[in-house]
């Protein structure tokens, strides 16, 4: 098959020529571009709906790729720089599972970092793998976890020879990068494979002086949220796999749980965004550098914030910066991150991406400007002037050591009672407890209660972190693991 | 020929002045730029399509938005005036001797330059020695003040585009920080007629009196504008616009105006009926 250009769109431009064409549809979707259901059609526009259709001979057929999605598939591979890209209708949780799954079987071990997504553990309930955690390092002024250092990595490592796969989180939600490369040559050295969570990463491959990509470092299987910084539709991403890897075995991975109807809408907006970031990606991403390092020098300016940057790097647990993220310390204004959240939201309509109970974090990306800027920056100082307090007693730190009982999937399935969490302490955790965002689990299946966790709980909802992941959606009572 | 340029004021209803030649068209980073000619209006200022200022009826707008506060407060020295790129705010303020520094912050600096040239009836007000040009956006210069200004006027152009910034409560709120103890903000505050511009009054209104302990409302009647019944904002953090309002010295000051008077200053503070409802409807609304 020849090499397309970059230029090239081939799922929209199929898309394109379908509706020159004027096909008579006698398939699904019974909208029939629209015309049958006028409100919707209405709401999302004529142009959205008459690219709602079905698989059909033009347009390929997502899970047996053989004429326009496969070669978007091979654009987006080297655009990449990886041996084959997936396109991906299920959000990064399903490139996720599918990069686990495909490596670990039931019983086998991988090396992950705790502070994970929660689409990770999920999957080690969905295939029975066996969590080896890797504990992040605390930043105790900041209060956030880092990246992972060297030395545990190394230890895990040393510890299970016979796990099959090394996890990392590049970045983490807060723009923080572990020493990727070392870690993909201390794994590749025992024969282990190598899945990074790219939820916050796309933009490495596309920015200039950026952290390392995870296809860069030489990774296996790399996951990136296309619909992130790439400026796709949500729940639309991507999943790299390096050329070590067997492709067709992954794709009979990713069919068991992906949908046979796939969105076109989801396709043609990662094939345009692919396109869009191959050709102007650098421009791109050094105007968000721009915005962004423009922000952080005002808001370090205002006094009492502070937005941290490059000089947190310490070579190994903060192995490298992303500057394009807009993260801001406020504990020493006595605001917790998540009541600034609130703040800019309820009284000044500006949503942040989120916060938690020492930091916030901005999304910045191309479709900002220096005006909307001003309105953050603006109104930052009025929160710092109106409801800066005295700091003692707020509790900062992001995240608990867990201590890990039984595997995620036993836990899950074990016999189960339901508990008040204040009652819970001493028993092993049958469900989730996260704050979305971000998602990372402060309790997993398999975990022990501990009174600290109890504590942060409380103090969390107290704040009015959004707490998730139990079945009472109260978050009031926990299903525990029956003695 | 019959050239004539239109307005939309709402959906369903239009606003038309014939016009004699146009003077200007540009384009700067932030909005499109026109000057035109009329019989009727003069020459008028038009930005992004919205008619902003007319020869004819200018004087009506900016007397209003500058005598008020000036004749409550007793002894304004510094002045901060936001947008106002066509200078007839300067031009007003620019009658009182005891005004020492005025600084005027636009964000556009071809709006002045096209104003100078072809709208001298107003950009006049730019000449006066003790006015300073700031070209930026409102909000970041006024994050920076404190305690620095005895008296606000903010002269935007509508809550959308590059004025958005300037209807915000970060924005009000920044402004309280810049006042001084006693100071005053004066504010453009939209027109509570047609539906869409009615929201927009509450909206402000909603704003300011979260930042502000006094904020009332005043009207003038300004026939060029969306139903030509029009609406400015005294916020102010001591005096009240007509407890401590004082005719006699005002007057004593000898300056000749068109529309405004001391008469009149009290009578713009009685709102009809259902602009009152509109105003109270968001008073105390968290």
């Amino acid at each position: 098959m020849e090499v397309l250009s970059q230029n090239r769109a081939p799922i929209a431009e199929a898309l394109e020529n379908l509706r020159n064409i004027r096909v008579v549809p006698f398939d699904v979707p019974g909208h029939k571009r629209g015309r049958g259901n006028r409100e919707l059609t209405e709401f999302l526009g004529e142009r959205c709906m008459s690219v709602d259709v079905n698989s059909m001979k033009p347009l390929d057929n997502l899970s047996h790729p053989s004429s326009v999605i496969r070669e978007a598939e091979e654009l987006a591979a080297q655009a990449f720089g990886a041996g084959y890209a997936f396109l991906m209708v299920g959000g990064t949780t399903s490139c996720v599972q599918a990069m686990i799954l495909s490596v670990c079987k039931h019983g086998d071990k991988i090396i992950l970092p705790r502070n994970v997504h929660r689409s990770a553990i999920n999957a080690l309930i969905l295939c029975g793998a066996v969590p080896v955690y890797v504990n992040p390092a605390l930043d105790y002024k900041l209060g956030i976890s880092l990246g992972m250092s060297i030395e545990d990595y190394k230890k895990a490592i040393d510890e299970n020879p016979d796990a099959k796969a090394v996890f990392v989180n590049n970045p983490t939600y807060y723009g923080i990068c572990s020493n990727i490369k070392e870690i993909t040559r201390l794994a590749h050295e025992r024969g282990m494979k190598v899945l990074v969570d790219e939820a916050h990463g796309t933009h490495f491959y596309f920015g200039k002086d950026m952290p390392v990509s995870g296809m860069a470092a030489g990774a296996d299987m790399a996951s990136v949220s296309m619909h992130k910084s790439g400026g796709s539709l949500t729940q639309s991403s991507f999943l790299l796999v390096g050329s070590g890897i067997n492709k067709d075995a992954v794709r009979s991975i990713i069919n068991l749980t992906q949908t046979t109807s796939a969105s076109y809408l989801l396709l043609s907006s990662l094939d345009l965004s692919r396109k869009r970031l191959a050709t102007e990606g650098e421009t791109i991403f050094e105007k968000v550098k721009e915005m962004a390092q423009y922000a952080r020098d005002e808001i370090n300016n205002l006094g009492g914030y502070y937005a941290y940057s490059r000089e947190i790097i310490n070579g190994d647990t903060i192995f490298d910066f992303d500057i394009s993220k807009l993260s801001v310390y406020t504990l020493d204004l006595g605001l917790a991150g998540i009541e600034v959240y609130d703040i800019l939201r309820d009284e000044y309509d500006i949503q942040i991406e989120f916060g938690d109970l020492s930091n916030i974090l901005a999304y910045i990306s191309v479709g900002d400007s220096y005006k909307d800027i001003e309105r953050l920056v603006g109104a930052l100082s009025e929160i710092a002037r109106i409801y800066k307090r005295d700091k003692t007693g707020m509790i900062k730190h992001e995240y608990i050591n867990p201590r890990v009982v039984i595997p995620p999937k036993t836990a899950f399935y074990s016999e189960k009672e339901s508990l008040p969490i204040s009652r819970s302490g001493g028993r092993i955790s049958g469900e989730f407890v996260m704050s979305y965002p971000p998602g990372i689990p402060i309790l997993a299946p398999g975990e022990e209660i501990t009174g600290e966790i109890i504590d942060y709980i409380e103090y969390s909802k107290e704040k009015g972190c959004f707490l998730t992941g139990t079945e009472d959606l109260e978050v009031e009572t926990i299903k525990v693991v029956r003695l | 020929m019959e050239l004539w340029y239109s307005e939309i004021h709402t959906p369903h209803a239009k606003f038309l002045i014939k016009v004699d030649r146009q003077l200007y068209s540009g384009k700067s980073e932030f909005q499109r730029i026109d000057v035109l000619e009329s019989q009727e209006f003069g020459r008028f200022l038009v930005i992004d399509g919205y008619l902003m200022m007319t020869e004819k009826d200018e004087f009506i707008y900016h007397e209003m938005i500058v005598h008020p506060a000036m004749a409550v407060h007793p002894n304004p020295r510094r002045v901060l005036v936001i947008g106002a790129g066509d200078g007839g705010v300067l031009r007003e303020l620019t009658r009182y001797p005891f005004v020492e520094h005025i600084d005027i912050v636009d964000i556009d600096e071809l709006v002045i330059k096209v104003c100078r040239e072809f709208l001298p009836q107003t950009a006049c007000g730019f000449d006066d020695e003790r006015v300073n040009i700031h070209i930026l956006d409102g909000m970041k210069f006024i994050r920076k003040c404190s305690d620095e200004y005895d008296i606000i006027i903010v002269d935007s152009t509508d809550p959308f585009g590059p004025g958005e910034g300037l209807f915000t409560k970060e924005f009000y709120g920044n402004c309280f920080k810049a006042l001084k103890e006693n100071g005053i903000l004066v504010n453009q505050h939209e027109s509570p007629f047609y539906a869409a511009d009615a929201v927009a009054t509450q909206r402000i209104h909603k704003r300011i009196v979260q930042s502000f302990p006094i904020s009332r409302v005043y009207q003038a009647h300004i026939p060029s504008y969306p139903s030509g019944h029009w609406l400015f904002g005294f916020a102010s953090k001591k005096y009240h616009p007509i407890r401590d309002f004082d005719p006699k010295r005002w007057r004593s000051l000898g300056i000749n105006t068109r529309y405004y008077n001391t008469q009149l200053h009290i009578g713009c503070f009685a709102l009809p009926n259902y602009v009152e409802e509109l105003l109270e409807d968001v008073e105390g609304v968290e």
